[in-house]
């Protein structure tokens, strides 16, 4: 067992580091910005006193990487700074809207994984059936849409035509949970039918390439039925490899929320991070970028740890 | 061996036709084989790959592979059944009750997520042979049988948890389980060692005749199938070429192509002497290993003269290509140097001038990789006599046309092909042109013959033997078969573990005294007397032989004599 | 009972009468689950649904038409290699071909395709479409037409010049590293690593958050975003290469780092590196159409469709479809892509087996 352990230790030390060098990147890139921090967010009202006044506020005048060590320690307890241009702290703007994401999020993905992961595998067993043909064709234009695409079209008949469901998805603390699945059902959908089709396409590479394996083979020439070659003997062995492709579209799922926000309006901190994007709000934009890719780094190395954990040849060592 | 005595029949073929799927289109890869076995019989298929041996196992199940179809003329007849008719389900409820398969590679054959006692009794369970106990307490009981270390607690293990041979005995006493009718083993013992292999053979020969099974046995190797069968049948290019006793055929062989192969192994090259000749290659003392890891060659010192050929021969492990590596100047040794001429070669290729490089030329084992499938055979032989000798244009393809010629390979056919339009053998000799384009002293052939069939490497080692007294060459010859040893070396040098354990004219290397380990090496080849097994055994008994044996063997031993082993 | 209901029909049953008279199995389970399909949904939904998929299939119809005479017309004007392989395309993959085709005219020819200049204001605001204006006008009285064909130019081009430059890097770098192994392949290996570990949108927002939304600032920053995934697979197929003993042979003969990249690796690793290259572009290509589409991509006035459909957006709630054009502009050009490299990867994984 200490293998593993040893294994899954290095793997999330690795993690770690990435982590740190990627605040290291996004904390500097600031740094990397043409003329003055200070004068790009006055802009016009950028008079000298008014300059000086900003750089003292934000402590721009310390050193880098003091600078760096201080937002660091503010990040390990949740505390991102000020907004510039909202002078409130950025904890307070994003937290609740990380929450919102992340329910939307994981609405999705609870839709979403089961049905892409059972429909990948039927489809590997009917490999190069009509169906499977036609699977692959609907699979490949929802990976080729924008999510905006889907989202404008989603919102054109659900919501302006049959009226189901609301286009706009504001949300407001008096709802019950079911009127918030109900508001936030569309933007749900427009993630489901993107990730859904990542995940069916790499399911079923992932199943074809067990059944191609010699000890499927053999387990039909002992005899074995159809249905428990596939249960007895694919199925202990498909984990590692679903499980991997689980991970990584949940990664991939970060992505396409952002997106997918903006076209629903929806209180989440993708919007936020277009928002500050668009105002320069330079602290908003490294909190909210700081905490996706520590989101990302967090799913792939759920994938790569899964991909050690499900492996036989580990989880019994000679 | 059961004696043949007219039995009923088990399995009946009659104008077997299986087609296989390529490129778009349905060709014929058995074309029209009969076949007929009795109860308690083993019958050996032999021939050359693409003979269609394995198709023809799986058929015998009636199963056909992935991208094969058995076409409707065949007929498959397993004690009265007729295969090809019948429901899918009731050739189900065959495998592996009654007809059960033993594959090539027992590895890659067992599911890494299950113990191999559970895949073991899967069968028993399934057709509610036995209960689960009783099948267990069967599976360790012919573990016993079939001599596995540790039986009692060999089957709780996950499958790459057990060594390759003992792998491959669990897939035979798996085999077993339901005490089939028939089994079919597909070239069970080709992957392993010689020595490994030995042990793997003698157990299926005793658990078949103890249970008094029939079998199909898939090989291409003449000496294991003698050992083996009680009937060979000889198959070329999907079609039956004859069908005898195992002693009628070894003896008096009807068909040209039957006597070619049993001819196989007659070519020797005439001992030459050190008399008269100068050191060419001298490896002193060497140390080796891979980075950071484990030594792999220890103190290895032979030498190499001009105008021989120096075999080195050992099991996989020894070491052999590692010192070819050495020599060419892949890997720098720890310790040691190597001589070219009685002077040091720089340890590292990269150090070395173009002269030097020249003088020592590889030749491949598998010449799927040797060649890159990109480049034309114009080019892959006139690069290096470019490169070296400078020549262009016309003197360029005058060049490779003689080189082409002196390969036996006709130039205006062969200048402009690529490597994927040739046979194994011909691309073989192109890797042989290629390194004589470079007008070398010294060629290091690695294993050249290992992936070639038994005709084809007999044409390779004949021409590499003309070529070497054409051109004075000294050959560095690493192989793992002492056939090829006998066939064509003058000095044999024996490795095990990283170390050389005995080393001399080949001459007296086949006669004893010599190294426990030679001596297990020598005695492990199957030889072309089918009687040769039984009174190997019963000579030394089966702890002297095999992976055990070999396991116990040290190369400080001192040598020995045979009757001492 | 409508003559249009009657109509169709008719058409699905007598054209699966005839595909299971003529034994097309896969043809006629279509067209029959159609028919089927059309019967509940006409049942459940009325005429007005029934129209809905007879007009999908119509398009579709068409579209199978169009790739079919598109492939017999290419395998007319190829050399006789390459009019082999066609021949062996599905009809998704002429799809894509003939979709890639029409696009490339669109952007090479676009000043004499369109009618309009692509900052021209010729209407009111959201006029609808007529005799000048095929698509009718965008929220400044633009014709959108022309913006569309010109966005072709912009937006393609755009991508196309990032994925170019992303391939460039990518594969320079990882033949090097497959080549020369040792340090550098770690060192290399471990930036791309830390690259892909930042999600592709995030880390270009990050970056135009900072220099500001220039088309040099897009190319670059897309550029490093997706040169390392290119760099991953050119070492992986480079890596297959490099341990060939020809390759040892050659290097034991004493050739110089370059020959060997470019006679003896390069060859061998060309197939998948086409492909690479397509899906790359689709990556690309949908991540600059997601910036232009949130306002920080290609600026205004410059035609582009991401933009577009931002520009339009608030058409939708009218029920108009106009800001869906430019937005299936943007996946039919993926969609076919994908389409040619699905058919692509299919071919040389077939090929291995």
């Amino acid at each position: 067992m200490g293998d593993i352990l040893g294994l899954v230790g290095k793997r999330l030390g690795m993690g770690l580091v990435i982590l740190l060098i990627i605040s290291i990147i996004i904390f500097f890139m600031v740094e990397l910005l043409p003329g003055d921090i200070a004068e790009a967010v006055l802009g016009q009202g950028a008079t000298e006193e008014n300059v000086r006044n900003l750089r003292e506020q934000m402590g721009l005048n310390d050193p880098a990487l003091f600078r760096y060590f201080e937002w660091l320690k503010g990040v390990v307890m949740f505390d991102f700074g000020r907004s510039i241009v909202t002078q409130e702290p950025v904890m307070s703007v994003i937290g609740e809207r990380f929450r919102n994401t992340l329910f939307l999020a994981t609405y999705a993905a609870v839709i979403a994984v089961p049905f892409a992961i059972i429909l990948g595998v039927i489809v590997a067993l009917l490999r190069n059936s009509i169906f499977d043909r036609v699977a692959n064709v609907l699979t490949l234009t929802s990976i080729s849409s924008p999510e905006f695409f889907l989202g404008y079209i989603l919102i054109l008949f659900f919501s302006i035509k049959w009226g189901m469901f609301p286009a706009i998805a504001s949300l407001n603390d008096s709802m019950s949970f079911f009127e918030l699945l109900n508001r936030t059902f569309l933007p749900a959908l427009t993630l489901v039918l993107v990730v859904t089709a990542h995940m069916m396409r790499m399911t079923r590479a992932a199943i074809i390439n067990l059944l191609a394996s010699p000890y499927i083979e053999m387990a039909k020439l002992k005899g074995t039925p159809p249905w428990k070659v596939i249960v007895r003997h694919a199925l202990p062995n498909a984990w590692a490899p679903i499980i991997n492709v689980v991970a990584l579209n949940l990664a991939y799922l970060i992505t396409g929320v952002v997106l997918v926000e903006v076209v629903f309006v929806y209180p989440g901190i993708g919007q936020a991070l277009v928002d500050a994007v668009s105002k320069r709000d330079f602290p908003v934009v490294q909190a909210c970028c700081l905490i996706f890719a520590a989101t990302f780094i967090l799913l792939n190395l759920a994938a790569d740890v899964g991909a050690i954990l499900t492996n036989p040849r580990l989880r019994h060592p000679k | 061996m059961t004696d043949k005595t007219k039995k009923d029949i088990l399995l009946k073929i009659r104008n077997l036709k299986i087609q296989g799927y390529t490129e778009e289109n349905w060709i014929d890869i058995i074309k029209g084989v009969d076949l007929t076995l009795h109860r308690g019989e083993v019958m050996g298929l032999i021939g050359e790959s693409g003979a269609g041996k394995s198709t023809i196992g799986a058929a015998a199940m009636g199963y056909a592979r992935d991208g094969t179809r058995i076409t409707e003329e065949s007929s498959i007849e397993f004690d009265g059944m007729e295969l090809t008719t019948a429901t899918e389900g009731e050739r189900r409820a065959l495998r592996g009750k009654r007809i059960a398969y033993v594959a090539q590679s027992a590895a890659a054959s067992f599911n890494p997520a299950h113990k191999i006692i559970d895949q073991h009794t899967e069968g028993p369970l399934h057709y509610r042979l036995k209960k689960r106990m009783e099948a267990q307490e069967d599976a360790i009981d012919l573990y016993n049988r079939l001599r596995l270390p540790n039986p009692e607690e060999i089957g709780f293990r996950y499958p790459h948890q057990v060594s390759g041979g003992q792998l491959q005995r669990a897939m035979t006493a798996m085999a077993m389980s339901c005490r089939p009718d028939l089994i079919i083993f597909d070239e069970p013992t080709t992957a392993l060692d010689v020595t490994t292999q030995i042990e793997v053979l003698a157990a299926i020969r005793d658990i078949v005749d103890q249970f008094n099974t029939a079998a199909l046995y898939i090989t291409h190797d003449l000496a294991v199938v003698a050992q083996m069968a009680d009937t060979i049948k000889v198959l070329l290019k999907g079609e039956e070429v004859e069908e005898a006793s195992t002693k009628e055929m070894l003896s008096n062989p009807k068909e040209e192509y039957t006597k070619s192969l049993w001819a196989v192994r007659s070519f020797e090259s005439p001992q030459r002497k050190r008399e008269g000749r100068q050191p060419l290659i001298q490896v002193k003392n060497v140390d080796a290993a891979y980075s950071a890891g484990p030594k792999i060659l220890d103190d290895v010192s032979f030498d190499i003269y001009e105008g021989m050929t120096v075999a080195v021969v050992g099991e996989s492990g020894s070491g052999k290509s590692t010192t070819a590596r050495v020599i060419t100047g892949l890997l720098p040794p720890q310790k040691g140097e190597v001589l070219f001429k009685g002077e040091p070669f720089p340890a590292d290729y990269k150090d070395r001038n173009k002269e030097q490089l020249r003088q020592c030329q590889m030749i491949y084992q598998s010449a799927d990789t040797a060649l890159n499938p990109k480049v034309k055979i114009s080019e892959i032989i006139g690069r290096p006599a470019k490169f070296y000798s400078g020549l262009s244009g016309v003197a360029l393809k005058n060049r490779v046309d003689q080189l082409l010629d002196l390969i036996e390979l006709e130039p205006s056919q062969y200048y402009n092909r690529y490597p994927s339009e040739l046979s194994g053998g011909q691309k073989q000799r192109i890797g042989i042109a290629r390194a004589l384009a470079a007008e070398p002293s010294f060629i290091v052939c690695d294993e050249v013959t290992s992936a070639l069939d038994q005709l084809v490497a007999e044409g390779i080692l004949r021409l590499l033997d003309r070529l070497q007294n054409e051109l004075n060459l000294a050959y560095m010859f690493i192989t793992h078969d002492l056939a090829t040893v006998r066939s064509i070396a003058d000095e044999v040098v024996v490795m095990q573990n990283g170390r050389v354990v005995e080393q001399g004219p080949k001459g007296e290397m086949f006669t004893p005294p010599h190294h426990p380990y030679t001596d297990l090496l020598l005695s492990s080849v199957p030889e072309m007397d089918p009687d040769w097994l039984t009174t190997l055994l019963e000579e030394r008994g089966l702890e002297n032989l095999g992976e055990a044996a070999s396991n116990k063997i040290n190369p400080g031993d001192k040598k020995i004599m045979p009757q001492d082993a | 009972m409508s003559i249009f209901v009657i109509g169709y029909y008719s058409l699905l049953l007598i054209a699966s009468c005839l595909a299971a008279f003529y034994n097309q199995r896969s043809a006629f389970l279509m067209i029959f689950s159609l028919t089927l399909v059309s019967f509940i949904v006409g049942i459940v939904g009325g005429t007005y649904w029934l129209q809905f998929i007879a007009v999908l299939t119509g398009v579709i119809a068409l579209a199978a038409m169009v790739s079919y005479a598109f492939r017999e017309f290419l395998i007319l004007i190829a050399s006789t290699e390459m009019a082999k392989e066609l021949r062996t395309a599905p009809l998704t993959a002429a799809f894509g071909m003939f979709v890639i085709f029409t696009y490339a005219v669109a952007g090479i020819f676009a000043p004499w395709i369109a009618p309009h200049g692509e900052a021209e204001i010729i209407s009111s605001a959201f006029a609808p479409a007529d005799a000048n204006m095929l698509l009718g006008a965008d929220q400044l009285g633009r014709d959108m037409f022309s913006r569309l064909v010109y966005g072709t130019r912009n937006s393609v081009g755009l991508a196309l010049t990032a994925t170019t430059l992303a391939f460039l890097m990518g594969s320079f770098l990882g033949l090097l590293a497959a080549a020369k192994g040792g340090w550098i392949d770690n060192l290399l290996g471990r930036i791309a690593d830390v690259i892909m570990s930042i999600p592709s949108l995030i880390f270009a927002l990050l970056m135009l958050s900072i220099f500001g939304p220039s088309m040099p600032v897009i190319i670059i920053a897309v550029s490093i975003i997706y040169a390392p995934r290119v760099f991953r697979l050119t070492r992986a197929v480079a890596g297959d290469v490099v341990v060939m003993d020809y390759i040892e042979a050659a290097k034991l003969r004493g050739e110089g780092m370059w020959y060997l990249i470019r006679r003896e690796i390069l060859p061998n690793s060309t197939a998948p590196l086409i492909a690479e290259f397509g899906l790359e572009f689709c990556f690309v290509f949908l991540l600059v159409a997601g910036l232009s589409f949130l306002g920080l991509g290609i600026q205004p006035p410059t035609a582009d469709w991401g933009s577009m459909v931002r520009e339009n957006a608030t058409l939708i709630s009218f029920g108009e479809i106009t800001p869906l054009i430019p937005a299936a502009a943007i996946a039919l050009l993926t969609v076919g892509v994908n389409f040619v490299v699905d058919w692509m990867l299919h071919r040389s994984s077939g090929l291995k087996e």
